[in-house]
């Protein structure tokens, strides 16, 4: 009995230290962008040199930053409203598109969750199986009807179609379909309409749910590269998600600072939804 | 009786128009432009019919012919890497060690982490006096050019399962909380081992949740392009020029009837594997009854 509960605690000390490193892997790059963000111009030079010219010099990581200055965030900040303008423009297209997406997918989701009506199946059918494909292959499809609307090259080439993501759609009459069918007979014999019955029964009952599809739908967003390099046409229109690669070489300070910058968002949602954010991919799936 | 009937087509009506914005949005950005592609795929840009020559174009062309070979090369790799790993360490968290719901919660960081923002310490991770490369030199192995040779694989799979495996975790414990406790307590009785009970229960039991768990893998893979692009931009080593890759390039000279017919093999291509998941996943069922 006692040599059982010995090798217990081993296997145990084991599995924990395999998931307190596989932890690290998972935030040292977070971690590294904002201890980066704080160096100096002169101290970046000589710890990423290499990286800078192009040749294949050893870079110098060090986890204290030997002199740590506001240098980078006071460029961002103050001299440069170009990187701010980017953020705010960024954050605008996000949010557009989660508003959007939150609007269709709650007033879809109703349908498709609590009503029956002919090809209601091949309707969901199709939405999950456009929420698998590759994004270019719907970009393909959207190209020349956003074409011929003229937006191409505008935001609401990135908007309008993101509104209609499959992906909440799905999420949503998923989530829906939760709220027990009982309740929504209760209102109906109380003579609500079916307004009514959304914004006051549906919604209101899958708090979590919409909560789970505003973080997935966030991030997906804020993290977008497939459609702005194809749908936008000048490369200062691009999203801080795209914008990021192409100034990583020449200014190495100010691209840690950008970096840092870019995660705030993602790291606020993050820490008051991560509960939603799980519920909501264990809810986006089906047996 | 009359009434109820019409009470039901009311009902239905309203599905309807609720489902509508859907409708609506899913033709109008999806459907109607894919049929008339497809309508237009058997003709050339001329307006003669071309039978299936454009497809055999697209077919026979080598560097369609390379991206598609690293795309189903890149999933048949990443796939079952990531859903064993995933299942090893959703075991771990299952077994109720102190800590779980922490594990649980930092495993989904890398999904919420925007990839362009991390983007330069991988630049710096891998570059050739980068730290893995310093690291290696420690072991006396020489420098390797992960980026800018036919490493840039790996490190595209290493950041496929850094970003996801915290999704398929997520998925396998809710579904590993599915299973009834009354079978382990049956197997207890007989005194199993532990190997015996995964054998026996816990993986015959998540099986249905497979299903979903590779499709969900196989749809997030392409999504990998994101981490390619912003790590390589658009023309990357050959070895990670995938068919996302193929479809952007072809966007920038907008050669259409070419895209449209790429996207057409690639759509039928997914759809026939989401099917034989689908089938398999009815065999087990049926197998297990």
């Amino acid at each position: 009995m006692k040599v059982g509960r010995k090798k217990g605690i081993g296997v145990n000390i084991i599995i924990e230290s395999v998931l307190v490193i596989t932890v690290i892997v998972l935030l040292f790059p977070v971690l590294f962008m904002v201890i980066n963000s704080f160096l100096g111009s002169k101290e970046i030079l000589s710890s990423y040199g290499g990286i800078l010219s192009g040749s294949n010099l050893q870079v110098h990581f060090h986890l204290i930053p030997e002199e740590a200055t506001l240098e980078g965030y006071g460029e961002v900040f103050l001299m440069t409203p170009a990187y701010l303008i980017k953020f705010w423009s960024s954050l605008f297209l996000s949010v557009s598109i989660v508003l959007g997406q939150v609007m269709v997918s709650c007033i879809s989701g109703y349908g498709l969750a609590k009503f029956h009506f002919p090809m209601k199946n091949e309707i969901f059918y199709l939405v999950i199986i456009l929420m698998m494909m590759p994004t270019q292959v719907l970009m393909v499809s959207q190209y020349p009807v956003l074409s011929s609307m003229g937006l191409i090259g505008s935001y609401f080439a990135l908007i309008l179609p993101g509104a209609f993501a499959a992906f909440g759609i799905f999420l949503m009459t998923q989530v829906f379909s939760y709220v027990p069918n009982e309740i929504l007979e209760a209102a109906k014999i109380d003579g609500a309409g079916h307004f009514q019955i959304l914004l006051r029964i549906m919604i209101p009952c899958s708090n979590m749910g919409i909560a789970s599809l505003v973080i997935l739908s966030f991030i997906d967003n804020w993290n977008m590269v497939e459609q702005p390099i194809v749908f936008l046409k000048e490369s200062y229109q691009y999203p801080l998600s795209v914008f990021l690669s192409s100034i990583n070489t020449n200014r190495l300070d100010l691209a840690f600072v950008c970096g840092v910058l870019t995660i705030v968002p993602a790291m606020i949602l993050y820490l008051f939804l991560k509960d939603a954010l799980i519920l909501g991919i264990e809810n986006a799936s089906f047996k | 009786m009359r009434t109820k009937s019409t009470l039901g087509k009311r009902e239905a009506l309203s599905g309807f128009l609720f489902t509508l914005p859907t409708i609506v949005g899913t033709c109008l950005f999806f459907l109607i432009p894919f049929i008339i592609n497809i309508f237009k795929s058997f003709f050339t840009s001329g307006g003669s019919f071309a039978g299936l020559g454009n497809y055999i174009e697209i077919i026979r062309n080598k560097v369609f012919q390379l991206a598609a070979w690293n795309t189903i090369k890149f999933m048949l790799v990443c796939v079952p890497l990531i859903v064993a790993f995933s299942l090893i360490i959703a075991l771990f968290l299952y077994k109720k060690l102190a800590g779980a719901h922490f594990f649980r919660t930092v495993f989904v960081f890398p999904l919420v982490l925007p990839v362009a923002s991390v983007i330069l310490f991988f630049n710096i991770l891998f570059a050739e006096g980068g730290i893995v490369n310093s690291l290696l030199s420690c072991f006396r192995i020489p420098a390797v050019d992960w980026l800018n040779s036919s490493a840039s694989f790996f490190v595209l799979v290493f950041l496929y399962i850094w970003k996801n495996c915290g999704y398929n975790i997520i998925l396998f414990l809710a579904a590993l909380n599915s299973i009834s406790k009354e079978y382990y307590e049956a197997l207890r009785l007989d005194s199993a081992s532990t190997w015996k009970a995964l054998w026996h229960v816990t993986l015959p039991m998540i099986t249905p949740h497979l299903f979903f768990i590779f499709v969900i893998s196989v749809t997030n893979s392409f999504k990998a392009f994101r981490e390619a692009y912003i790590l390589c931009g658009n023309y990357p080593n050959r070895d990670i020029y995938m068919l996302q890759h193929y479809i952007n390039n072809n966007f920038q000279t907008l050669n259409y009837t070419r895209l449209s017919v790429a996207t057409i093999l690639i759509f039928l291509l997914i759809f026939m594997l989401i099917l034989v998941l689908f089938k398999l996943k009815n065999k087990a069922e049926e197998h297990n009854l």
